[in-house]
């Protein structure tokens, strides 16, 4: 299925972070010569990342009542219980309050490989959400970016279509942003899965050839915003963060200044109203 | 920090794989108790020096193949989880982890534990072998057949737009 240089034990090691860091440069590059290779590993990111959103609000659920509750009556027990619960009862007593009282240091950080600066101290559920934001958004760089033949799905020169259909199917209205201050000029935009629903990725250009991808999601459904945060996976640069109910990523693979520079000027042309 | 508060911290967690393991919240719980108890008897065993989280997962892997799975499942896999999950997430949202519940559901017992130890517990390979008690190159194998598997699920299942690979 994949040459003898990259294994299929890398390709999920580099999935799920557990790539040595000394391949890293190896396997980014075979995908970026295997677009089919690097849609599978995509679609393998999204089930992770799916599946750690999932799962991950069970970790804040309050315990069941048979843990807290001493007094249990005995009638309820399974057979296999019995005499030993009260025993059993006894001991565990002391990790179930502990439990109740847990702290938040329980929580996992969901941050993969990435590596995320500037996070807000509180690893929240809605941080988590921001780092799985930075993270499809430049696995979906790498992916679509060194594309030199289909790099989008509809091209600028028909930026009106493009607008109204990316709308429709966001179900809000989405301009993309001017970044032509900056050298970069809209190549087009297209639609990618994501956890719920889809996103839309656009796509610019400099004079030297340099892309820059931008990935906006109308995933969160609350109204929090997180501070603007940087995050380097392997060669891709990606500033981020969440604004009212959206979540917006740039992606390049260009330096913290100057992604610093056009999220600036994104965030000026939005929020999408 | 003692041993109890780091079997404490550890509960959640080990809620949640039995519940993926077992689909049903009341065995679940079961086993979680179980585990807690072996945990405790056995605890002399744990080398200290060692993270305690995969250990634990080792019991209740263990307890579960010898006393858990040999009895019939009486619920539906994962149904009160996907109950449990919708009532805290929006319509939207709900019907989403509905779908990605119901695929779950339809791959093999050893398939689904590997993606919850890979990708929610995000545990190390080699650590994952440990609990499992089986070679790193089966965890691999495991692992794939176990991606591509769900991925082939979401492909046929869900035409939907969000499902698909644009190209």
């Amino acid at each position: 299925m994949t040459p003898s240089s990259i294994t299929e034990h890398e390709l999920h090691a580099y999935i799920d972070g557990q790539l040595p860091p000394e391949r890293l440069a190896d396997v980014e590059g075979y995908l970026r010569d295997h677009p089919e290779q690097a849609r599978r590993v995509l679609a393998y990111r999204h089930q992770t990342d799916s599946l750690q959103q999932m799962f991950e609000p069970m970790l804040e659920e309050s315990p069941p009542n048979r843990f807290h509750r001493p007094q249990r009556n005995p009638l309820a027990l399974h057979g296999r219980w019995s005499l030993a619960a009260s025993v059993i009862l006894s001991v565990s007593t002391g990790i179930l309050i502990g439990w109740l009282l847990r702290d938040a240091q329980t929580q996992p950080t969901g941050a993969g490989d990435i590596t995320a600066f500037n996070t807000a101290n509180n690893a929240t559920t809605h941080n988590t959400a921001a780092l799985n934001l930075a993270r499809r958004a430049a696995i979906a760089h790498a992916v679509y970016s060194p594309d030199m033949r289909h790099p989008v799905e509809i091209n600028a020169n028909h930026e009106d279509q493009l607008v109204t259909w990316l709308s429709n199917r966001l179900g809000v209205s989405l301009t993309p942003p001017k970044l032509s201050t900056l050298g970069y000029t809209l190549i087009g935009g297209r639609l990618l899965p994501g956890n719920d629903g889809p996103v839309a990725q656009f796509m610019y250009h400099n004079a030297a050839g340099k892309r820059v991808t931008l990935y906006i999601t109308h995933e969160a459904k609350d109204d929090k915003t997180t501070a603007f945060q940087f995050a380097q996976e392997g060669p891709i640069g990606v500033f981020f963060w969440i604004d009212r109910g959206f979540g917006y990523a740039i992606s390049a693979g260009a330096d913290q200044q100057e992604l610093g520079r056009i999220a600036v000027a994104v965030y000026d042309q939005l929020p999408i109203k | 920090m003692n041993h109890h508060d780091a079997i404490t911290t550890c509960i959640p967690r080990l809620r949640r794989y039995a519940l993926v393991l077992l689909g049903d919240r009341h065995r679940a719980d079961d086993l979680v108790q179980d585990t807690l108890e072996r945990a405790l008897q056995k605890f002399h065993l744990w080398r200290s020096e060692s993270e305690i989280r995969p250990w634990l997962f080792s019991v209740m892997h263990n307890l579960h193949v010898d006393q858990y799975r040999t009895q019939p499942r009486h619920l539906d896999p994962l149904d009160t989880l996907g109950f449990e999950l919708s009532t805290r997430a929006t319509q939207e949202d709900a019907l989403t982890m509905r779908d990605l519940l119901q695929q779950l559901s339809q791959l093999p017992d050893e398939q689904r534990s590997i993606l919850l130890l890979v990708a929610v517990e995000q545990l190390a390979y080699k650590d994952i072998a440990r609990i499992l008690g089986i070679p790193i190159g089966t965890v691999m194998s495991r692992l794939s057949r176990a991606r591509e598997h769900l991925r082939r699920i979401q492909e046929e299942a869900a035409p939907t737009p969000h499902l698909k690979v644009m190209t």
